[in-house]
């Protein structure tokens, strides 16, 4: 009765059914798993508390085992209040700080969500965080939002993929970016259409993203991407609420992505073996790092 | 079988990465439970990507940590070298210069104490997805994601009346099966069968299935240690 695996599928339900996005995803998952309403919706609560733990310890400014990160987000929140003539919205360099927090947490063996991926785990969670603190909406509301970003991710898994390995990293922060565009989207009462455009939005502008980090680690370009791409999806949340329509549908948009991933060669498909990776710097870290692994050699 | 919810918001692990991390728990945690028993020596010969950035992204330490049936998300994952030295692991992580398996994350697990030795060989095939390819000199196919589904291992007779006796075993038990996956041993003529529950099974329930007639043992991937 809730099954959908397309966003034309998942609109159309929206429609029959009377309900918002997340109010389908809800349902889809009752359905298909057997489990209670309250025992589902404690496992989306779950979460939200696990990356709230994970900002505060991102914020801490730990240094990862290479590194690389480890102090950015911290970095970030000690400028907010001296910044003069910010470019960002306050909430929007929030976002941004979370996120980062949040994959620096990750980076040194923290507990993370991996949502919709580890690698791309921050924008989500960076987002919606930000804008409770700022604008005070309850957790019953958050909770619907994750559940609206996860019916997107969903749909970009069943039609394309979520993984770099596959689809470079616009199948990753790609995939967080549109699924928290979407998110912001509902928690402002936008239909479901118009969470949908700012999915598509969003992910339109991921298209042909490489994944090529520096010693094969998810950190850098990964951490500061997370932040970046938080602000991303916050303006492609604004120009959907605005009344910008995306030319291409979400589902197009997505077999676009699919698309791109296979024509993507596999050095930019975390394998670390273009861009960043190869770069001077980048293989002086890698091979840095190599030598730490140097005791174990045989 | 359509995706669950949360199979995108998750899985719960901690990091750095799904698949040389989360991953490589969830090899260790095979290879645990193939074991049979408590391992004295712990043995890793680390392939391909595996070998390159196992420091970076802590598989060596989540490796260990599996073998230690530590759950993804267990905190101690960060730890599991003094861990392992506090339980009297003995532990040994070989670079392999030469990846002859086909896939780029791959580990042969090496477990021993004074009654058994396994040896198994996985990869970790992206996104915390695994599988298992050997499994003591014996082609499997095993596949499995991190921090995903309660599986018991079964290994039993290839005889379909010990097969047909597990499934009511279960249902009675009010746990439902989600999948089935089977892989014939060579060298022993049994069948192994990994089976992804809804729901955990307890110690006394494992251990009665293991009575049934022509099951060699019932291994959980779930108990693990409290964290």
């Amino acid at each position: 009765m809730y099954f959908f695996k397309t966003a034309n599928q998942l609109q159309k339900l929206t429609k029959k059914h009377n309900l918002p996005i997340s109010g389908v995803c809800l349902r889809y998952e009752i359905e298909f798993s057997g489990k209670t309403k309250n025992r589902v919706i404690s496992r989306m609560a779950e979460r939200i508390k696990i990356s709230k733990d994970s900002i505060k310890r991102g914020l801490a400014a730990k240094k990862s085992l290479s590194g690389m990160t480890g102090g950015i987000a911290k970095t970030l929140q000690k400028a907010l209040p001296r910044i003069k003539k910010m470019y960002l919205s306050k909430v929007m360099y929030k976002a941004m700080m979370y996120a980062i927090a949040n994959n620096e947490n990750n980076a040194c063996m923290g507990r993370i969500v991996a949502f919709p991926t580890a690698g791309a785990a921050g924008v989500i969670p960076g987002v919606l965080i930000a804008v409770q603190e700022e604008y005070g909406y309850r957790n019953k509301e958050i909770i619907k939002a994750m559940f609206n970003a996860a019916a997107i991710g969903l749909i970009i898994a069943e039609n394309a993929t979520l993984s770099a390995a596959q689809g470079g990293c616009q199948a990753e922060i790609g995939a967080s970016s549109a699924m928290a565009a979407s998110a912001l989207t509902e928690l402002r009462k936008g239909s479901p259409e118009v969470c949908l455009e700012a999915a598509s939005l969003a992910l339109k502008n991921t298209l042909g993203l490489a994944c090529d980090p520096i010693a094969g680690l998810v950190e850098v370009p990964c951490v500061k991407r997370n932040g970046i791409y938080a602000a991303m999806a916050m303006t492609a949340s604004d120009m959907a609420v605005a009344g910008v329509k995306s030319i291409v549908p979400f589902d197009e948009v997505v077999l676009a992505m699919k698309n791109i991933s296979g024509i993507m060669p596999s050095q930019i498909r975390e394998t670390a073996q273009g861009g960043l990776a190869t770069t001077e710097t980048g293989l002086k870290i890698k091979n840095k790092l190599a030598s730490l692994m140097k005791k174990y050699e045989k | 079988m359509p995706l669950s919810i949360f199979d995108i918001a998750g899985p719960i692990m901690v990091g750095p990465s799904s698949s040389h991390t989360a991953g490589a728990v969830k090899l260790g945690q095979i290879a645990r439970a193939l074991f049979h028993g408590t391992p004295i020596t712990a043995e890793f010969h680390l392939y391909g990507s595996f070998a390159e950035v196992a420091k970076g992204h802590a598989t060596d330490r989540a490796l260990l940590a599996g073998v230690m049936k530590f759950r993804t998300k267990d905190l101690r994952l960060k730890d599991a070298f003094k861990i392992a030295k506090q339980k009297n692991l003995k532990y040994k992580f070989i670079i392999e210069k030469q990846n002859p398996y086909s896939h780029p994350n791959t580990v042969k697990i090496y477990l021993e104490n004074k009654e058994r030795c396994l040896e198994t060989i996985g990869s970790s095939i992206g996104g915390g997805n695994i599988a298992v390819t050997n499994i003591n000199g014996s082609e499997v196919h095993f596949t499995g994601q991190a921090g995903k589904y309660f599986s018991i291992i079964v290994s039993h007779e290839n005889k379909p009346e010990v097969f047909s006796v597990i499934t009511p075993f279960l249902t009675k038990l009010g746990i439902g099966i989600i999948n089935i996956q089977t892989s014939l041993m060579a060298e022993n003529g049994k069948v192994i069968r990994i089976f992804d529950l809804d729901n955990k099974l307890t110690l006394e329930q494992v251990k009665e299935m293991e009575k049934l007639k022509g099951i060699e043992f019932v291994r959980a991937m779930h108990k693990v240690s409290k964290s």
